[in-house]
């Protein structure tokens, strides 16, 4: 079969099985998007580049896919890279292709050149640029494989024009070979053994789930492993929905604004299970007293992330499904009562400082919105958070019962992912409700994408949680900068009309009372809706391990009592 | 301490460049860092020394791996091996001090490879310390100019690095 360049990209991504792709068009990407209309490959015209690796990324996310941005080269290259950076922290598999200038051009400095491969080197799990058009199938067919493989991330492919548009036979490799993508080896016995050791040992143990969980598929196998062991889980903001949060081994989120019983819980283990987790700093506090009397196993596909932030007793480089798949059949029954009771006297007194119990005194707080959001949804929304002091309420408030139903940027903490990346998940997920949940100052930075969800006719569902400030910043300028609001408060435009604009119905909620009844008509509008909530402005994000500070010397929630008048 | 890692790589453009990228962004220390044709044609080997004061060898060894051209890594510190570096050293020396200098400069088995008037080039082979050591004897007679290649080493008998193996 003779293809021109072009045709193979769109050949190769049917075979890839790729039914969604986001892109914008170009110069050099015109022989593409010329070949696209005859692949039946539907194609999302975004606003901005960085929506289009948001929504791969989002649509990865949601679904387990590959996702797939495509952008000219140039500026249309590198506005990709901040999706592209977001996709790489968080280990999200997806496949950017860019127009280059021709091959002969190379180098010249030509109209809308730019060195794609070398800007994208440190932020791409692999990078390619193509310069004869019988490379371009291996090529695109290495990117897949590479993407999804092992510890996923993102690849590039950058494609001159010329290559485009030459043609050639098409050689698709059904099996690649590539001796630098090696899968790590089964778990060792020995150990398997040593860690079951650790567990039948163990008087105080602490499982921290990641988004390895997630994407390794070990949902069910770390709920029988807990279950079995007796052991509670605490999580990441990433490894939320790996272990339902109802269960009665669920502790919610640990970290920097996990909350206080959790992040104790993990200081006073006798033996940390880290399960597809990279002890982020997020996650730890201070390296130097993090859980001193713990000893730790890592099971970790990555082995450049063990031992990399906190030595541990046992390493297992290996897929974290196989592994505990393995090790359930070593680890006694175990019950740890004294220990759930101890974690549970300081649950029942967390909660006696939620938000949630305290009077309506009229005021919205974000916590409402959340809980709200919740209770509305029963728990089953995809929920894409943008990135702050609404991402942290999300994860606090909003209890994610399944895999893959929170999408958030962790890793990178990339505002203004929420909306695009929604999208993305909207279409990976047609039979699921799909809310973005953002500030004001997030969802301004890409809320042009509004245009490409009402273009698109999607339905997915936005809550802006506006309150008049970057609040994350400010909570820190609070915190920790004598209370100097330098360039932390916002003026936003009034949210429901700018959606009323692109013609998605929209409304504004400033009292609690009103926050349910909200949520239901966004909620059965057919098609995309908005709810503007204008919550209390100065509040903070509480508990909160300031930055360089152990787990558990954490800036509680103010009890009761002490609430501000 | 000082680490010898040997990897194989893809023979292909910018794999250079992906090894540099990653020491610098992950402030890794190199030391030497050597590559060039190896026994197989599509392969290049690479010799890198790293110092692990900060990172240990093996999460050097680990980052090394992730990078899709890169085939194999080993770390052959303690490992029995015939190692070398070469050096060429212009180094100030006036008409009458030449023999002198190719005596001193033959127990280190190097030689004086090219004379001028003031100065003459002296080149060496050895391992690092053999090396170290005829540079610093120099060093006092003042030397111009220097290039060293890095270190580059083979497993001594005949088992053939792993980095070898696949080729």
């Amino acid at each position: 079969m003779i293809l021109s360049g072009a045709q193979i990209v769109w050949e190769c991504l049917v075979r890839e099985g790729v039914e969604v792709v986001f892109g914008y068009p170009g110069g050099c990407i015109l022989p593409v998007y010329d070949a696209m209309l005859d692949y039946p490959v539907r194609h999302v015209l975004v606003r901005h580049e960085q929506g289009a690796a948001h929504m791969a990324d989002g649509y990865a996310r949601a679904s387990g896919r590959v996702g797939v941005a495509i952008a000219t080269s140039g500026p249309g290259a590198t506005n990709l890279t901040t999706g592209i950076a977001t996709a790489m922290l968080d280990s999200v598999p997806t496949v950017f292709i860019t127009g280059q200038v021709p091959s002969a051009l190379l180098g010249s400095d030509a109209f809308q050149e730019t060195d794609v491969t070398g800007i994208t080197l440190p932020i791409t799990k692999h990078n390619a640029l193509v310069t004869r058009v019988e490379d371009l199938a291996r090529t695109l067919r290495e990117a897949f494989v590479i993407a999804r493989s092992g510890r996923p991330g993102p690849v590039l492919v950058d494609v001159c024009k010329d290559v485009q548009q030459a043609r050639t036979h098409l050689d698709w490799p059904p099996e690649v070979r590539l001796p630098g993508l090696q899968m790590p080896p089964p778990p060792r016995p020995a150990d398997l053994e040593r860690a079951a050791e650790l567990v039948a040992q163990a008087r105080q143990p602490v499982i921290l789930a990641g988004r390895g969980v997630i994407e390794s598929g070990a949902g069910e196998l770390l709920r029988s492993f807990a279950e079995r062991t007796g052991t509670p889980v605490a999580a990441t903001l990433l490894g939320l929905g790996g272990f339902p949060a109802s269960h009665p081994l669920a502790l919610g989120m640990l970290g920097m604004h996990g909350e206080a019983y959790v992040n104790r819980a993990v200081q006073r283990a006798d033996l940390l299970l880290a399960f597809g987790m990279r002890f982020d700093d997020r996650v730890t506090g201070n390296l130097r007293n993090f859980a001193p009397q713990a000893r730790k196993v890592h099971v970790e596909l990555d082995a450049s992330e063990v031992g990399k932030n906190v030595p541990v007793d046992v390493a297992i480089v290996a897929d974290l499904r196989a592994t505990l798949a393995a090790v359930l059949a070593l680890v006694p029954e175990q019950r740890h009562e004294e220990w759930l009771a101890e974690i549970d006297t300081g649950r029942h007194e967390t909660r006696g400082r939620d938000i949630l119990h305290q009077p309506d005194d009229g005021r919205l707080h974000a916590a409402h919105v959340i809980r709200g959001l919740w209770e509305a949804t029963r728990g089953e929304a995809v929920v894409v958070t943008d990135v702050g002091q609404h991402q942290m309420w999300e994860a606090q408030y909003y209890a994610h019962e399944r895999p893959r139903t929170l999408i958030t940027s962790g890793g990178l903490g990339t505002m203004g992912f929420a909306l695009p990346a929604a999208i993305g998940a909207r279409l990976a997920r047609p039979e699921a409700e799909v809310w973005v949940v953002a500030g004001d100052g997030g969802f301004q930075m890409t809320q042009a994408e509004l245009a490409t969800l009402q273009q698109e006719r999607l339905d997915v569902k936005i809550a802006v949680v506006n309150n008049g400030y970057l609040g994350m910043v400010r909570q820190w300028q609070e915190f920790f900068y004598d209370k100097r609001y330098a360039a932390t408060p916002l003026l936003s435009p009034d949210f429901a009309l700018l959606a009323g604009a692109y013609g998605i119905p929209a409304e504004t909620v400033s009292a609690r009372g009103d926050v349910a009844a909200a949520l239901e008509r966004a909620r059965r509008r057919p098609g995309p809706a908005l709810v503007e909530f204008r919550v209390e402005q100065e509040q903070a994000v509480y508990p909160m391990v300031p930055a360089g500070a152990a787990l558990d010397a954490m800036i509680r929630r103010p009890a009761a009592q002490e609430v501000r008048a | 301490m000082k680490h010898t890692l040997v990897a194989r790589v893809q023979d292909e453009p910018g794999v250079l460049n992906r090894v540099a990228s990653l020491f610098r962004r992950r402030a890794f220390n190199i030391d030497s860092l050597t590559v060039g044709q190896s026994e197989s044609e599509h392969w290049s080997r690479l010799t890198l020394v790293v110092d692990t004061a900060r990172v240990p060898a093996r999460l050097v060894e680990a980052n090394l791996r992730k990078l899709v051209p890169v085939a194999e890594v080993q770390d052959v510190t303690h490992l029995p091996t015939v190692e070398r570096d070469l050096a060429l050293v212009r180094v100030a020396c006036a008409a009458e001090e030449r023999s002198e200098l190719a005596d001193l400069v033959a127990i280190f088995r190097g030689r004086i490879v090219d004379v001028a008037a003031d100065s003459v080039i002296v080149e060496v082979t050895g391992d690092l310390e053999k090396v170290d050591g005829l540079v610093e004897l120099l060093r006092p007679r003042g030397i111009r100019e220097m290039v060293r290649t890095g270190k580059v080493c083979l497993l001594r008998g005949a088992a053939a690095a792993p980095a070898a193996a696949g080729a």
